[in-house]
């Protein structure tokens, strides 16, 4: 496994190897599925969007559908104006959708394709049938993370849609940031619960984990509709969840419509989830239910019991920067010890900040953001760890090395948990203590010599 | 299955219209150009004998569901990528690097202690906006040095994705000065993917990068009676792990499978073979040729899939050597397995008998598995290509007929000739001896020629026209690829992803066919369709009332 991969770390300037990155169409993609009767559109060749689709299909094991521009040779030379023109009127005509959201790829931004003015071309043309909608977002791949390209996507969505009617109204908009359906609707459920009307876009719950009942529907009966997308212009307050994937949204839409907003760390662990309650109870003037604070409850109660086990375990831990800040922080709390901390996302002000939070537990902690899993491989191998977190592609590493591996992050393509259950939210944070101890103890049981097998831990 | 084996039910299944009769309903809703386009891309398989023209290797239409990827799609990740000890380099952004890392099931192993298996590894330059704005081959340049430095691979390869070949990047250059620098073989693929029309213009790309930069570059002769080489076989769960099964005990060493499973040395090495038999007509007939002409090496067409193809390609090859002691082995051998396989076909034939499949991957699954499903006696009504071309189709016969268009003419044909020293003429004349009784070479027939008649053949199906297929036929399998797999389930019929296997196989082979049976057995027999129903969708009287998912202002 991996043999290649030794102890001995050399610079490397140019090369990428095992990244801990993709490219920002697969984020534009994964944000306008969660817009009712949305179809995304990749602007380039096919290749990208198949890829981009294949990827979202093995996460989430559910149809991921998206159309293409197709560009060949010659769209590559003279533009791609025709190609997206041909696209949207065999998508009006064929798959109608409500909306269709454009983004592009590397090769469309070497071209320089300038879709707001080919979206106006084709308005005018009546290729855009009357009351449907076309928006756009750049999301070239030599600039970002596939997070970047959700962010940009969302911004998109503020851009073309949010409309301010200069009468405000008491709901209040949540950019839940780049997290799994099921943590959408986490979130929704806890401003549910705390009591306060909002308009949370994208939504990727009820579309990318649909029932399965025998029929097919396109566009599912979930998502973001575009009613609410222009009426986030009249909300009081926005909350912004994951400030890489969710600021730039809530800036323009403050810019755009005076809708204030607040950016929030995504609320996995304890604190970042009291963040979220608390800000919650504040904007809804409402106050936290008992219900609440008996689930906050039942968290701090496990991490009680199951502290001596996590007490000072060295993590190493890769994924995306907002999930990783938050992550790292609960891992802080609950007694653990950050070792060494990569993204492949760039970002140098991030990793200030996660040394940072680490700072009480581990001053000498590892923080690298434009960086890469081969890197933490060659550390771990240096620097002994207990616990490997991050996605499916950590599983290599985890094997090679013979650590306990929990898969947390973009993409799982291994395991079915996260497309069922939170991390989110204080459940969220009691399954992540499922997960950590589980691995912890399976690999124990597994290994311990029989006369140190324990019944019971 | 063939015209004359028609039987009481019709062509397209119990259920559902004429196939000419879907073709229209499929076609109606499309605006006027993209009629006309997919119009030629769906047939009905009316004279399978003299199949008709169909329109395929052509451009998808923008703004189509389609299940094709791009050049270099086909070029890394289907035909080179699988070379576990070359270490690979994609020359552009993080994403197409990315999405290549160990999506595709083309398994491969180390051989000994020391080497790496680069298959675990993606690797990239991670192109940032300034190589896009002043180029990127410097960035190349130290990439390739890095790599080496730090993993002292044999070889090293280089692929280009769109961006690259925009900002005009010369891949091959770089290649060329990093060869002599580092004293190892270095080389480079123009695989963009805009080239061409889909995943194909890759493996052609590919092909003629393989034999330019490697096949003939080890001329150690290889000490062993018959060796063949296998073409356009991938390994995928296996498949070419149990074909190595099978001809290790036949007495039959296979020099080089290209490329699943294979090494950098035995491609090298590979034209010291005294046959090759090609599997994936699509991806590789190029090199067949290719290795004909400069090496003198005949090729034929075979088929692992499925147990008829599996013993009338193992019996063909043992007749190309002529031997009576192979001739014998290769029947013992069949005899042996078969009385393995046998049980489980007969017992999984008497749930399947009748059950309908419709197929729609690749370039050549999408034919071969039609072998699979007969075994079970199982219809196939209507299957398809993702990316072949007319003579996958319609058989080789109308290669010559075939205009070349403007999409594939960019990509280079090279110019061989007989290689003065080294082309074999004794294998010329075996077989030319060899077709004067009768035995065929270079033969392909096609998948129309192997359907029933009226039957549907649909070509780079759509997403729509997919969707259609199942509402009017509710076939009891589909074989597809992942971006349909979830589309088919949730409409209640279970698909088998035949690029991936869904993580199982062995398909191949003897091994592979009962893994196959099983597995149809398995989806064809689910119970878990039923489920969907609750017992109050019965009572009628009770539905389920919606309420506001989430209360607002609760
Ligand atoms: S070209 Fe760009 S957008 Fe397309 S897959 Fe590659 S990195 Fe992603
Ligand atoms: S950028 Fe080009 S090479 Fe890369 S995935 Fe997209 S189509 Fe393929």
């Amino acid at each position: 496994m991996l043999e290649g991969t030794t102890a001995e770390i050399r610079e490397r300037k140019a090369l990428r190897v095992n990244p801990a990155k993709t490219c920002q169409p697969i984020g534009a993609m994964y944000a306008a599925l969660g817009i009712n009767k949305c179809m995304p559109h990749s602007h380039g060749s096919q290749g990208c969007c198949a890829y981009h689709r294949s990827h979202l299909t093995r996460h989430y094991k559910e149809p991921i559908v998206a159309t293409t521009s197709s560009f060949t040779e010659g769209a590559s030379v003279f533009g791609g104006l025709a190609n997206l023109k041909t696209a949207l009127s065999n998508i009006f005509t064929i798959y109608q959708p409500d909306i269709v959201a454009v983004h592009t790829t590397c090769l469309s931004e070497v071209i320089g394709d300038d879709i707001p003015t080919i979206i106006k071309k084709s308005k005018v043309e009546g290729i855009i049938p009357e009351g449907k909608i076309v928006i756009h977002a750049n999301t070239p791949s030599f600039v970002g993370s596939h997070v970047t390209g959700f962010a940009n996507q969302c911004e998109a969505f503020v851009k073309y849609l949010a409309e301010s009617s200069e009468e405000t109204k008491n709901v209040m908009n949540l950019f839940p940031g780049w997290v799994e359906p099921a943590d959408m609707r986490e979130l929704k459920r806890l401003a549910s619960l705390v009591g306060v009307e909002f308009i949370m876009a994208p939504d990727t719950s009820d579309v990318l984990d649909s029932a399965m009942d025998g029929k097919y529907e396109m566009y599912p009966d979930g998502g973001t509709t575009v009613a609410d997308l222009k009426a986030m212009g009249d909300s009081f307050l926005t909350l912004a969840l994951g400030p890489l994937a969710s600021t730039p949204a809530a800036t323009t839409l403050e810019k755009k419509c005076n809708v204030p907003h607040k950016v929030l760390e995504l609320p996995i662990g304890v604190s970042a989830t009291d963040a979220y309650i608390d800000a919650l109870r504040l904007a809804g003037d409402t106050s936290v239910p008992k219900e609440l604070e008996r689930e906050r409850g039942r968290l701090i109660d496990m991490i009680s019991d199951m502290s001596q086990y996590l007490h000072k375990k060295k993590v190493a831990i890769f994924g995306d920067p907002d999930h990783i800040t938050s992550m790292v922080s609960f891992l802080v709390e609950i007694g653990m010890e950050p070792a060494i901390i990569v993204t492949g996302t760039p970002g140098k002000k991030w990793e200030a900040k996660i040394k940072e939070i680490c700072k009480p537990v581990n001053e000498d902690v590892v923080v690298h953001a434009f960086s890469d899993i081969h890197y933490l491989h060659q550390w771990v191998k240096a620097n002994p760890v207990d616990l490997l977190m991050g996605n499916t592609y950590g599983k290599f590493v985890a094997k090679s090395e013979n650590l306990p591996f929990v898969r947390f992050g973009f993409p799982i393509l291994d395991r079915v948990g996260h497309r069922a259950f939170p991390t989110l939210g204080y459940t969220g944070a009691m399954r992540l203590i499922e997960k950590i101890t589980d691995a912890f103890f399976d690999k124990r049981d597994r290994e311990d010599a029989d006369q140190d097998i324990e019944l019971v831990l | 299955m063939s015209e004359e084996s028609n039987s009481s039910t019709p062509p397209m299944g119990p259920t559902g219209p004429s196939a000419a009769e879907a073709r229209e309903q499929m076609l109606d809703i499309y605006p006027k150009k993209t009629l006309r386009k997919r119009s030629k891309q769906i047939l009905v398989n009316e004279t399978p004998s003299t199949p008709a023209e169909i329109g395929a290797n052509s451009r998808t239409v923008p703004g189509i569901i389609t299940q094709r990827g791009c050049s270099y799609a086909g070029c890394k990740g289907v035909v080179i990528g699988p070379i576990y000890d070359v270490l690979h380099i994609t020359h552009g952004p993080i994403g197409c690097g990315w999405y290549s890392w160990l999506s595709r099931r083309n398994m491969n192993k180390i051989r000994k202690e020391g080497e790496t298996n680069y298959l675990q590894y993606s690797m990239s330059t991670d192109m940032q906006e300034d190589h896009i704005v002043f180029g990127g081959e410097k960035q190349l340049e130290q990439a390739i040095q890095e790599a080496y430095d730090e993993f002292k691979p044999k070889a090293i390869s280089v692929y280009a994705t769109c961006p690259v070949g925009l900002i005009g990047d010369d891949i091959h250059s770089v290649c060329r000065k990093m060869k002599e620098k580092l004293g190892i073989n270095v080389f480079g693929f123009s695989c963009e993917g805009y080239k061409g029309v889909s995943q194909s213009a890759g493996h052609h790309i590919a092909n003629n990068g393989v034999f330019k930069h490697m096949i003939g570059l080890d001329d150690t002769p290889v000490d062993f009676k018959y060796k063949i080489n296998i073409l356009g076989e991938y390994n995928i769960g296996g498949d070419a792990w149990e074909i190595d099964r099978i001809f290790a005990l036949c007495g039959i060493k296979i020099i080089g499978t290209l490329s699943g499973g294979v090494s950098y040395d035995d491609i090298t090495n590979c034209h010291m073979a005294d046959l090759n038999v090609v599997m994936c007509h699509r991806s590789i007939n190029y090199m067949a040729e290719m290795m004909e002409t400069k090496f003198g090496i005949p090729w034929f067409k075979v088929n692992f899939i499925g147990i008829e193809g599996t013993k009338k390609s193992l019996r063909k090859i043992a007749q190309y050597f002529g031997d009576k002691a192979l001739i014998d082995k290769v029947e013992e051998v069949i005899a042996k397995e078969m009385s393995e396989v046998r049980p489980v076909l007969e017992d999984v034939t008497t749930r399947t008998q009748g059950k309908t499949a419709a197929l729609f991957v690749g370039g050549s699954r999408a034919h071969h598995y039609q072998d699979l499903f007969n075994d079970m006696g199982m219809q196939v009504i209507a299957a398809g290509y993702e990316f072949a071309h007319r003579d996958d189709y319609e058989g080789r016969d109308v290669l010559p007929s075939i205009k070349v268009d403007a999409d594939s003419r960019n990509i280079e044909e090279l110019k061989i000739e007989a290689d003065p020293e080294r082309y074999n003429a004794s294998h010329a004349e075996r077989k030319k001896s060899l077709e004067e009784a009768g035995f065929t070479f270079e033969d392909y027939e096609g998948m129309m020629r192997q359907m029933a008649k009226d039957t549907l053949v649909i070509d780079d199906i759509s997403h729509h026209e997919l969707e259609k297929l199942i509402e009017l036929y509710k076939p009891n399998v589909i074989g597809s690829g992942v971006k349909d797999k979830y589309v088919i389930e949730k409409m209640g019929v279970p698909c088998k992803q035949l690029h991936s296997y869904d993580y199982g196989g062995p398909y191949a082979g003897f091994k592979g066919a009962i893994n196959f049976y099983k597995e149809i057995d398995r989806m064809t027999s689910s119970k878990v369709w039923q489920l969907t129903r609750a017992p109050w969708h019965e009572a009628g009287d009770a539905p389920a009332t919606e309420t506001a998912e989430v209360p607002v202002g609760a």
